[in-house]
């Protein structure tokens, strides 16, 4: 079984497992670090969403073979430690706001919004209306309006 | 001196100091190691029928007075327990899905009992068979059921503590006062409740009665408080079913026959698959091919290559169209002719979609089946169902049956049904070791629950601006209620209103929960199946209720209608229904939205406003909406497989929901039930095309997404006298569909008659393959980095 190594939240993980398990199930079956979930296994619900290095990605829809050692992969669980302070501001934000419900979605829904407002501001620009349209991630439950209004206060303190 | 503790032991009634009348409750304190107490989960007002006249059945009696009967005479108990460590456990006989009930929950004990919120740890209790009825999540019942209860409980609890303190102090129970978890007495002594948990403990069990405190003096109830669990659910800590690391569960799917409810005859393949990477068991349950493996990401491999020989559904040769003859073939004939003369008559005939209540989280449970028990952990709102069936599967007694109850990933009607734990039971059994068996999504929208399709007609008349008839006649594929609203109503038969002497199930629960608070003259709303419970096609299809159970789209055909009579009348939508509501408090609620929503404001060209109203379950909303249906609006390209269309771009809400114990967990509700409205009414269905249901995907299964969403949404919750909590999870839905679909008729000019209006479009996404019935796994994850 070939050995996988990989930066995850910080510690170098080598694991024994196939190249071409998705990186989801290495992460949730096989480590144990279940923070990004599975809603669809097909790159499209996002609520498995995490980052590599740095930018967000879906692990259900990457092998793990094709991650380098070099590679930093950040869950939910260590987005916290990626800023000062106890939280990342995006989970302050959304306590703030009370925005989970089920709370399924929601650590696919932080991470993509970290993401996003790095994205925006690599652009030179703030989060806009259509930019909070154009993200993916699914809320079942109809957050959507507490999302909106938590991503502008997180990117304001990011 | 404080009216939170006294005994009374005569009479039911006391007067406090106010004059109100307040009642004595019962509970007891039972033998434990530290104080524990209980009440009787029954204890929830009994309905009481007012009989003005002319009223529809649930304008008297409704589903939650049935639901909160049927746990009258056969309750038991629930127990509050103060630890040494000052905090106070309490077992909920409820399922949280995300609805915020733990919360609730916490808030109405921290009232009673004087404690710090984060001091009440509230847990769901595993299925308690002898709670028979009363431990079902369903039909926004659940506050309305316990609120009494929970509070007697909590009551007793703190005067069990004064009562221990007193004697310690050497004082007396009504000189001593409660904060924050700490007694106090006038000379500044203190002792925490933790101090006196043991101290407080009884050997033996003991009758005590006690009082509620009076409202007024409420400080936890009716303030916003956020989700005790919301640190959790952003960190990742929240544990869902999949997520419990069980010794030896290990992932399970099942490969699903391509048409639905189909069945597997045989594996063409079996030791193929045996030997596919990481898989360890492979075996046929009644529904398909299970297989267990190390990775979800292998079973879905092995699922992909499983060759299996199937025997179809018994809907296999129908599609939308032939299922909406039989529903055409099934209508029931209006009472009141098309009136020739003076009188005009008005017609609305809507179709309403197959819709998938499916949640995020897929349907998903772990179960451990030995010879001599059996353990499951899932999210279910109806345990004891469960738990009964999972002993009908492996024959063992229910008493050797756990059922761990989780919190749900969403609910939406989905997890009232046990078929998860039936599939995890069943794989467990044959394949004789624990399983984690989660649904694939692709199986959701075509093998799991749905609600049903469904017409809507409605005959009114009106003469010389007045309303003369109003009929509504509602006729649906069967919807499926073996979850337990069946045993319930039976349970309360002779609870219920004489009319629904000869309904069956289907049409009781209907009239118990529709409710047209029109003054309409000749009112008359009635629901037909197209077949009946137990008949050969009654298992054609996977039903149950979604997020309500009828109103959505009764409540769409019906304020469609109103609008056309208002148009009739040549009067305001507003004007016209504030003149025929019966309701004070629905009045006042549509008088709310019309004025925060600037009713009637000039509006561009292909932009409308909508209001609606509707009530249900002890409360009323209304909903105000603009939608943009202009050209740039519609026709916004976003990429594949992702509908734009018209969209609502406001929402003003306004509930009155009777005595509101967590106005922000409201808000949160009736935000959710907005997008779901919205979605009923433009965009979400399923499609059924030769026994096949083709939505397989997030991006087939239109659910309002973030382009869908509205800029700007309101929620107005009413101050009422109501000393009645009533349900929140369900009643911003139909208001809403509705309400969108009136704004989306005015904006367009059109008479809308098939919803979701997405559902006549040319299909937005290619369907994805049934046989193999889960799409591939992408690889190209990496380049679509952002
Ligand atoms: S599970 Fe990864 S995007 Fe849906
Ligand atoms: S909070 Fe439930 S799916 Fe988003």
């Amino acid at each position: 079984m070939p050995k996988q190594t990989f930066i995850l939240n910080g510690k170098t993980t080598t694991v024994n497992v196939a190249d071409d398990v998705r990186v989801l199930w290495v992460l949730r079956d096989v480590l144990g670090v279940t923070g990004p979930k599975y809603g669809c296994g097909i790159n499209v619900c996002k609520a498995c969403t995490s980052h590599i290095n740095g930018k967000a990605f879906n692990p259900c829809s990457v092998r793990v073979g094709d991650l380098k050692p070099k590679d930093r992969v950040t869950t939910i669980e260590g987005l916290a430690k990626t800023a000062p302070g106890d939280l990342h501001p995006m989970q302050q934000a959304w306590i703030d706001l009370d925005v989970a419900q089920c709370g399924y979605c929601q650590p696919g829904q932080i991470m993509a919004a970290v993401a996003l407002v790095k994205k925006v501001r690599r652009e030179g620009r703030e989060i806009e209306e259509s930019d909070l349209d154009s993200i993916r991630n699914i809320c079942r439950c109809g957050t959507y309006v507490r999302i909106r209004e938590a991503i502008q206060q997180g990117a304001s303190q990011m | 001196m404080t009216n939170s503790f006294r005994h009374e032991p005569d009479g039911p009634d006391t007067a406090d100091a106010a004059g109100l009348q307040r009642r004595t409750f019962m509970g007891w304190v039972l033998a434990g190691a530290t104080l524990t107490v209980a009440a009787d989960l029954g204890l929830a007002q009994k309905a009481e029928a007012v009989v003005p006249s002319g009223p529809q059945v649930a304008d008297l009696y409704d589903l939650e007075d049935a639901q909160t009967d049927s746990a009258l005479p056969t309750s038991q108990l629930i127990t509050i327990v103060i630890n040494e460590d000052g905090t106070a456990s309490f077992e909920m006989p409820r399922t949280e899905v995300g609805q915020g009930i733990i919360t609730s929950t916490s808030m109405i004990i921290a009232e009673e009992l004087d404690l710090p919120i984060d001091k009440v740890k509230v847990t769901m209790a595993k299925a308690r068979q002898e709670l028979a009825f009363n431990q079902l999540t369903a039909g926004s019942n659940t506050t309305f059921s316990t609120y009494t209860p929970f509070r007697v409980a909590a009551a007793i609890a703190r005067q069990q503590l004064l009562e221990a303190a007193a004697i310690l102090l050497g004082t007396q129970a009504d000189r001593l006062i409660t904060t924050g978890g700490v007694v106090r007495d006038t000379l500044g002594n203190e002792i925490t409740y933790g101090d006196l948990a043991i101290e407080a403990a009884k050997q033996v069990v003991e009758a005590v009665e006690v009082v509620l405190r009076g409202e007024e003096k409420f400080r936890v109830i009716g303030k916003p408080q956020n989700r005790l669990d919301s640190r959790d659910a952003v960190t990742g800590k929240k544990k869902f079913t999949t997520d419990l690391q069980i010794k030896n569960a290990l992932p399970t799917m099942v490969c699903r026959p391509p048409t639905h409810l189909g069945k597997p005859v045989k594996l063409l393949n079996t030791s193929a698959i045996s030997r596919m990477p990481g898989v360890t068991h492979v075996a046929q349950i009644p529904t398909g091919i299970a297989v267990r493996a190390k990775t979800f990401g292998q079973c879905i491999d092995a699922v992909r290559a499983m060759k299996v020989q199937w025997e179809d559904g018994s809907a296999a040769n129908e599609s939308d169209d032939t299922i909406l003859e039989e529903l055409r073939a099934a209508e029931i004939p209006m009472l009141v002719p098309e009136v020739p003369g003076l009188a005009k008559t008005i017609e609305t005939d809507c179709v309403f979609a197959f819709k998938s209540s499916a949640a995020l989280e897929p349907y998903a449970a772990i179960a451990d089946v030995r010879s001599d028990k059996a353990t499951i952990w899932a999210g279910i709102k109806s345990p004891i169902f469960a738990q009964n069936q999972v002993a009908a599967i492996t024959g063992l007694p229910p008493t050797a049956v756990t059922v761990n109850v989780i919190t749900g990933g969403g609910s939406f009607g989905h997890k009232l049904f046990a078929d998860h734990i039936k599939e995890a039971t069943e794989a467990s059994k044959a394949m004789g070791v624990p399983v984690k068996l989660m649904w694939h999504r692709a199986d959701e929208p075509r093998q799991g629950r749905l609600h049903p399709m469904a017409t809507s007609r409605v005959r009114a008349t009106i003469l010389a601006g007045e309303v003369l008839s109003f009929e509504q006649r509602h006729t649906s594929v069967l919807t499926d209620f073996e979850h337990g609203f069946g045993e319930i109503l039976t349970n309360v038969a002779d609870e219920l209103p004489s009319q629904l002497g000869n309904y069956t199930l289907s049409q009781s629960v209907f009239a118990l929960t529709q409710q047209m608070p029109y003054n309409f003259g000749v009112l008359d709303q009635l629901l037909n199946e197209t077949v009946a419970p137990g008949d050969a096609l009654s298992e054609r299809f996977s039903t149950g209720s979604m997020r309500n159970i009828y109103s959505p789209d009764v409540c769409t055909a019906a304020e469609l209608t109103v609008d056309k009579l208002a148009k009739a009348a040549k009067m305001d939508p507003v004007k016209f229904r504030l003149k025929y509501l019966k309701d004070p408090r629905v009045k006042a609620v549509l008088r709310k939205v019309a004025e925060e929503g600037n009713f009637g404001r000039k509006m561009a060209p292909n932009t409308a406003q909508g209001v609606a109203i509707h009530k249900e379950y002890k409360g009323c909303t209304a909903v105000l909406v603009e939608i943009d249906n202009r050209p740039a609006t519609v026709n916004r390209d976003l990429g594949p497989e992702t509908v734009t269309g018209p969209r609502v771009t406001k929402v003003v809400l306004a509930i009155d929901a009777g005595l509101v114990i967590n106005p922000r967990g409201l808000e949160a509700q009736m935000q959710g039930g907005i997008m779901d409205g919205i979605a009923l009414t433009l965009t979400s269905s399923n499609h059924f095309e030769n026994g096949r249901f083709l939505e397989a995907s997030w991006d087939n299964y239109f659910y309002t997404r973030q382009w869908n969403v509205p800029f700007d949404v309101e929620v107005h919750i009413m101050d009422t006298d109501s000393k009645t909590p009533g349900g929140g999870g369900e009643a911003a839905v139909g208001s809403t569909a509705a309400a969108v679909a009136c704004a989306y008729a005015r904006a367009t000019g059109t008479n809308p008659t098939y919803f979701p209006i997405q559902h006549e479009k040319p299909l937005a996404f290619k369907p994805k393959s049934f046989v193999p019935p889960v799409p591939p796994s992408p690889t190209n994850g990496l380049s679509r980095t952002y």
